[in-house]
């Protein structure tokens, strides 16, 4: 397979290729879901850095469980939820190197909620990519803490009530005026516009953290077509007209600039 | 001959952490076992430049563990009883992805909040696998200060030969009482580690990574069979345990940690008395000394099994007597101890009063 682009696609033609720091284990996720897009900009900048070496991930546990298996960086898979404790132990180890945690919304933002805000309180020097779609993928479709009011899921079958279950959660606000926080931005992928300045934000990120500034997490409004149900398109069409107004796009933290 | 100090359990331990070259702690302030993490964050850090830091739960500690452990550091928690209980899906995860590491349980009473007091409650926990999922850890248990030291080393030496977590399972009185101790020499840090590690990738080598996680039944089943390779080879090579006056001994009076302790004084007691009782102390809880008990009871008239709960490692022995001789038990809970005078009735009760 990796062989067929070189049989015939001469070099000068060229115009794309997947980064080196991918491996060649193909994607087990659903079409059109933004992970694989997500996975790909990292470890782009990661080869742009030059930092693959210097690199150490964390895996979580939901739909990119198996990120150790597409990212050719030395990674670890933790315990639901417990990513960020997990780095923490790392970078606290080798402070030198470039540590980053991976997570979806269930994983960060539920169930290690306590992991994610005390490893920002403690200015912990690591980077969380952050996958906010709204929806528990893994499990197939239950209700997630970043659930619209009125969305339906499986554990919200009548759609989303916040009176009795409770309000959709903004993480990336919660942290961001916790002194040990850096950075904290709320991108997509779900336009090429978009992809291009998730990338952007992943080399700012990293940059920080080599700068020591602090925890960084960059949140990225994502789709789930599988489990709404809907095609590609209409699950990109639903992060526009849903996701977006209520998880507005942006920089919601910057470190100061001396 | 090393540097002789009194000290108190949880600081020894602490001190023997530091001196065996510990890269990193990271524990939850719990009584009984607070001090371990007060004296490490005096001067550890100056003294080695070992990482200690205050977790949040015990929960977040023992995943700081995973991290450190899978990027090849040689790293502690403690903790007690309840604090230990959430701690059990982080030790599942551990066993699992085969990471060295040394944990410490100053047992207290239970269950629930409980009280503060010591207890061995939590044999049942360490022992079968407190986690989910078919797995063990070595368990070692001190009773005495200095052995709480010296399993510090030899907890780090077994982590580190099988790749497993090592479990120290003390409990509040060891872990509060001041006993004069001989400590290790200051040993340097590791600076090599080993090619599983996830210390970034190496060029031209293969990325490494941890993991627990095989979701085809026959890999994960592969997985379960290396683990149980290696527990069938810790209990053929690593089985420890003292014992006194067993070679005239129509009795035996059996515990561990603090709770063999106190069979001493007994059995100097029954001794005095004119009854013929020797002990047996396992210093490996798993790996259990099976072939002792069932070696020696073959020419004992009764064992009685003394321990700070309900009847726990009394279940160990029994399964290791196979019926050979009579099993009593004798325990106080909550955070009470057994007293010598305590024992020598609960024996005379059942093996001289009673003509079992």
């Amino acid at each position: 397979m990796s062989n067929f682009n070189s049989d015939i696609i001469s070099p000068e033609n060229l115009v794309y290729k997947k980064p080196s720091t991918l491996t060649d284990t193909p994607l087990h996720y659903c079409p059109g879901c933004g992970h694989g897009t997500v996975h790909k900009l990292l470890m782009e900048v990661i080869e742009e850095m030059g930092i693959q070496n210097d690199t150490i991930g964390v895996a979580p546990v939901g739909c990119s469980v198996f990120a150790y298996h597409y990212m050719d960086v030395d990674m670890q898979e933790a315990a639901h939820g417990r990513a960020c404790a997990v780095a923490t132990g790392i970078k606290r180890c080798f402070p030198e190197r470039y540590v980053f945690t991976y997570q979806g919304d269930g994983d960060l933002a539920a169930i290690g909620t306590a992991e994610t805000i005390h490893a920002a309180n403690r200015g912990e020097n690591i980077l969380t990519i952050f996958i906010n779609n709204g929806i528990y993928g893994m499990t197939s479709g239950q209700m997630a803490p970043t659930t619209l009011e009125g969305m339906v899921t499986t554990t919200s079958p009548h759609g989303r009530n916040v009176k009795e279950q409770g309000y959709p959660l903004k993480i990336s606000d919660l942290i961001a005026p916790l002194p040990g926080v850096a950075y904290v931005t709320r991108q997509s992928v779900h336009k090429p516009a978009n992809v291009r300045k998730l990338k952007k934000a992943i080399k700012q990120g990293l940059e920080y953290q080599k700068k020591g500034l602090g925890y960084c997490m960059i949140e990225v409004v994502s789709n789930c077509p599988s489990n709404l149900k809907i095609s590609a398109l209409e699950a990109n069409k639903f992060v526009e007209n849903e996701m977006l107004p209520f998880y507005p796009l942006g920089d919601i933290k910057v470190p100061e600039v001396k | 001959m090393g540097e002789i100090k009194l000290m108190k359990g949880n600081e020894a331990l602490a001190e023997a952490m530091i001196r065996e070259g510990c890269d990193a702690y990271f524990g939850y302030p719990i009584t009984p076992q607070s001090e371990v993490l007060e004296y490490l964050s005096i001067d550890a850090h100056k003294r080695t430049g070992m990482v200690v830091l205050q977790s949040e739960s015990e929960v977040s500690a023992i995943n700081m563990v995973y991290g450190a452990a899978a990027a090849g550091k040689r790293v502690m928690t403690t903790s007690s009883s309840p604090g230990m209980s959430l701690m059990q899906e982080g030790i599942s995860y551990i066993a699992s992805a085969e990471l060295p590491c040394v944990l410490a349980n100053v047992m207290r009473g239970g269950p629930g909040l409980g009280t503060i007091q010591p207890s061995q409650g939590d044999y049942f926990q360490s022992v079968k696998g407190g986690g989910h999922g078919d797995y063990h850890m070595i368990v070692l248990a001190p009773s005495s200060v200095q052995e709480m030291v010296n399993y510090v080393g030899l907890g780090f030496e077994l982590a580190e030969k099988y790749r497993t977590p090592v479990m120290l399972l003390a409990d509040g009185a060891i872990g509060q009482m001041m006993e004069k101790v001989e400590l290790p020499d200051q040993k340097p840090r590791k600076t090599v580690f080993p090619d599983w590690a996830t210390t970034g990738k190496i060029a031209g080598k293969p990325r490494r990574y941890i993991t627990s996680l095989n979701i085809k039944p026959e890999e994960m089943e592969k997985i379960n069979h290396i683990l149980q390779n290696k527990y069938a080879e810790i209990t053929k090579n690593e089985v420890r345990y003292v014992t006194k006056n067993i070679e005239d001994a129509e009795y035996i009076f059996t515990g561990f940690g603090l709770g063999a302790r106190i069979c001493t004084k007994a059995m100097e007691i029954a001794r005095e008395k004119g009854y013929k009782v020797g002990m047996i102390r396992p210093q490996t809880v798993w790996p259990f000394p099976t072939e002792i008990y069932n070696k020696t009871s073959k020419n004992l008239k009764g064992i009685l099994c003394v321990e700070m709960n309900a009847g726990q490692m009394v279940e160990d022995v029994k399964l290791s007597v196979n019926g050979q001789c009579p099993v009593e038990f004798y325990g106080r809970t909550g955070g009470m101890l057994p007293s010598p005078d305590e024992i020598i009735e609960k024996f005379e009760e059942c093996f001289i009063k009673g003509g079992k």
